[in-house]
């Protein structure tokens, strides 16, 4: 027990400003040894930069690091690692042309002047016996799924004998029995008497998995406490600064014909390899289809390929009846669809237009915005601003350049320039990934608004909560094909985990 | 006029196909290195033209080719140095930079040389090193192993340069640096250290190449090179950046080369056909280049200066 009152990590008073941003006000924050602190907040509260000042990436305008009680002294990556300190970064730090163990090899100090992958493919597979981790050693990072590739991070962490693990938004990528897997890993960490800290914005994981919480929201601290004493109710409020609805109300469905229609659709991925292996899918006006899958299972080019951004080779699309198979995206538009892409700033707007051009990107070639090929800047002005205000964009002005907003008011936007033209059919990708609950709770409502007034809506999530709450329908989606489909009234998250993961239908009904 | 397809001429062309590869494969080796960290260098024909002038003076004040070699070797590096110092340290971007050093190199090679010397006079070489027995094989020794130690030297490189890209830490720092160098960083390696050092190993490479130039045709003149260095940086993405490939682009542009020197010799092309054969290594390295550069990914971070938390 004695060490347990020294805390391993201590953070004092951590400041940290980014021109026009204060991302870290004066923030506390210790951790036990073998304890699991949860790190809550909504994007951009400011954990990820805590932790990079933590780790040296960033240095702190003021406050101190104390590692068991004294300055930590950590400048560098390097002496984060010497001072054993290891951080599992939100976006990984894997090398995909190496391998396994190359990339585990990377920046040892006791690697000599020749490369012994070997020795260090050894150790590699008695930590992944030990931890439960499945890697294997000689594989290309590139060959690797992303649960994998999470593996590897935590295996390079084991490696370097690291007393205290930081993991930025480990779960983001992963399926819920990968998420369980991670769990135990982390229990048995803990229990080594390894300290935890565990970032994330998903409440149940953190009430399930952390002895402790502190919860950020904008660059400070606004709570600390533990699953014990708190709820999900709670969490959220302090979050979010206000009572925050989760789950969007859904009024009951009023189902007419069939406004999508996908049949026997094949397409090709970017390796190469074909990635939707004839899929098949049927969308109604008045209702909301979700489409669960783990990433890289073809739903990106699934969405691609109905938006008519991929040539698909083979089967058809239909919208409103109109075959709309392999057309040009201003076709598949005029027959009625309107897209909310996946990839936000590379698909979805332009990021050094202003908010104005982005809002028009779609339209801007037709009445009333433009006129014998001349813009009409006073009818571009009015119509963006009424834009704005419906969908609640927040931008200082209509001539902001977008890259400037915040992930969530970048997908407002889109959704105002999608919605806009009174769509038939609405695919949305990862409609709330990388938004803030605030947002996120705005664009359910909006989702369900534009389902309900008749629209045919496609979502595509990683997010099975979101998927639960939004879908009047859900259809699993894995190695690019649509497996099941399911009232959601019968999709429990075991239920379309376990199909998620490509176990066959039989073996559901089995369990 | 002669023929082509004798043994003598086919001889020959892989004899000397052989010697005017090993620029190439000098300054395109070092180009890979730097490359596979990251780092491209536009500025290789320039660092060529300095280090071809500067062991050809060299040669020409003191007769020595082994002294000429090594302020070859120094030029390169000293401008590895300065490259080093405007890509890694200052973050500049590299594709003007190094179109900087280029024009610097061929600018300063010709004003020493108008100063200096004057008139291009004939510098004594190192002649050619006989291996003892294999040159004795008939055709396949004056194929192989009649050369200049300089061409040795170059080819050895080559497993040299492999072994250290794919077998020692440095070379995994340096693969890690060029695809991912945000998690290099994370895991305690220096971006700086790491491309600083691929730098100037390249540039030395590029420093030598220029001087087996000059010393190989024991002359120098303004421009001298005539754009053998940007053909050597085409050779690196031909060679898929792998030290044996960047020696099978060098050896095919030799080869062709020496076809088209031979050819003109002979007398079997002349005037107009004369000057479109000369442009057969290129147009040959151009169509190569498309068919593979589709297939072959090139290290992520190319061209991408590295910041700590960008
Ligand atoms: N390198 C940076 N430069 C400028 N601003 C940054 C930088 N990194 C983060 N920020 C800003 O700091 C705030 C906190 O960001 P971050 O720590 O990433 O939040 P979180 O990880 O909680 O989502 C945000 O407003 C973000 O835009
Ligand atoms: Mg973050």
């Amino acid at each position: 027990m004695a060490d347990h009152t020294v805390p391993l990590l201590e953070l004092r008073g951590i400041t940290k400003r980014f021109p026009g941003v204060l991302a870290n006000d004066d923030v506390h924050l210790d951790v036990l040894p073998g304890e699991i602190h949860a790190l809550l907040g909504e994007n951009g509260a400011g954990k990820s930069t805590l932790m990079k000042v933590l780790y040296g990436l960033y240095r702190p305008d003021a406050g101190e690091v104390l590692l068991s009680g004294e300055p930590s002294g950590i400048a560098t990556p390097a002496d984060a690692i010497d001072a054993g300190v290891a951080m599992i970064h939100q976006h990984f730090m894997l090398v995909p042309t190496l391998t396994v163990a190359e990339n585990v090899a990377l920046g040892l100090a006791d690697n000599g002047m020749l490369l012994d992958t070997t020795a260090v493919a050894g150790r590699i597979r008695e930590l992944s016996a030990r931890y439960g981790l499945h890697v294997d050693p000689s594989a290309y990072v590139w060959q690797l799924a992303v649960g994998e590739r999470q593996r590897v991070e935590i295996v390079k962490a084991l490696y370097r004998d690291c007393r205290l693990l930081v993991l930025d938004e480990p779960t983001a990528v992963l399926t819920p029995l990968e998420v369980d897997e991670l769990f135990v890993t982390l229990r048995t960490m803990a229990a080594d008497g390894v300290g935890l800290i565990f970032i994330s914005h998903k409440l149940d994981e953190v009430l399930a998995l952390s002895d402790r919480i502190t919860v950020m929201r904008d660059g400070r601290v606004t709570g600390e406490t533990t699953p014990g004493q708190t709820s999900k109710g709670e969490l959220a409020d302090m979050m979010v600064g206000r009572a925050v609805q989760l789950a969007p109300d859904r009024p009951a469905a009023d189902v007419g014909e069939v406004r999508l229609a996908v049949d026997g659709l094949r397409v090709m991925g970017d390796r190469g390899l074909e990635s939707v292996t004839g899929c098949t899918i049927e969308v109604r006006a008045g209702e909301v289809v979700g489409i669960a899958g783990v990433s890289g299972n073809g739903q990106r080019e699934l969405a691609e390929a109905v938006a008519g951004l991929r040539q698909p080779t083979g089967g058809t699309v239909a919208i409103d009846g109109t075959d709309v198979t392999g057309q040009h995206p201003s076709r598949v538009r005029a027959a009625g669809l309107a897209y909310v892409p996946e990839e936000r700033m590379r698909d979805g707007v332009v990021g050094e237009f202003t908010v104005a051009e982005n809002l028009i990107l779609v339209d801007h070639d037709r009445d009333p915005y433009c006129r014998r090929g001349l813009l009409r800047l006073g009818a571009i002005a009015d119509a963006c601003r009424d834009l704005v205000a419906r969908f609640t964009v927040k931008t200082p002005s209509l001539e902001t350049t977008t890259s400037n907003l915040s992930g969530g008011n970048i997908q407002k936007l889109i959704l105002a320039r999608e919605l806009s033209g009174e769509p038939r059919v609405l695919v949305a990708a990862q409609p709330t990934r990388g938004v803030d609950i605030g947002a996120a709770e705005y664009i359910h409502r909006r989702l369900i608004d534009e389902r309900s007034s008749g629209t045919a809506v496609l979502v595509i999530s990683e997010d099975l909560d979101e998927v639960l709450a939004l879908s009047d329908r859900v259809a699993v989606m894995f190695a690019g094909r649509i497996v099941e489909v399911m009232d959601v009234a019968d999709a429990t998250v075991e239920r379309l985990g376990l199909l998620m993961a490509g176990t066959g239908v039989e073996e559901v009904g089995a369990a | 006029m002669g023929d082509f397809f004798t043994v003598a001429s086919l001889v020959f062309v892989v004899g000397s196909g052989i010697r005017l590869a090993t620029p190439f494969l000098l300054a395109g080796l070092g180009e890979a290195i730097g490359q596979r960290s990251g780092v491209l260098n536009l500025g290789v024909d320039g660092v060529m033209l300095l280090g071809a002038f500067g062991a050809y003076w060299t040669i020409y004040e003191t007769q020595s080719p082994v002294l000429g070699v090594f302020v070859g070797l120094g030029v390169g590096l000293v401008m590895g140095v300065v490259y080093a110092v405007i890509t890694v340290g200052l973050k500049a971007e590299q594709g003007i930079s190094g179109i900087g050093i280029f024009l610097f190199g061929l600018g300063i090679s010709d004003l020493l040389f108008q100063k200096q010397v004057g008139t291009p006079f004939p510098i004594r070489g190192f002649g050619d090193w006989h291996v003892p027995l294999l040159s004795d094989i008939p055709k396949v020794g004056e194929m192989f192993f009649q050369h200049s130690v300089l061409v040795y030297v170059a080819f050895a490189l080559v497993p040299a340069v492999a072994f250290l890209l794919n077998r020692t830490t440095f070379g995994l720092n340096v693969r890690a640096v060029g695809e991912n160098p945000a998690a290099a960083d994370s895991l305690g390696v220096s971006v700086a250290r790491v491309r600083t050092t691929t730098i100037l190993m390249a540039n030395t490479l590029a420093g030598l190449a220029g001087a087996v130039l000059s010393i190989e045709l024991g002359i120098f003149q303004q421009n001298l090179t005539n754009g053998q260095g940007f053909i050597a940086i085409a050779l690196v993405y031909f060679g898929a950046w792998r030290p044996v490939g960047v020696m099978g682009g060098a050896l095919l542009f030799g080869l062709v080369s020496a076809t088209v020197l031979q050819w003109k010799t002979l007398g079997l092309v002349s005037g107009a056909a004369s000057s479109l054969t000369a442009m057969a290594p290129a147009v040959l390295t151009i169509l190569a280049l498309v068919v593979i550069s589709r297939t072959v990914g090139q290290p992520a971070a190319l061209t991408r200066p590295f910041e700590r938390g960008h």
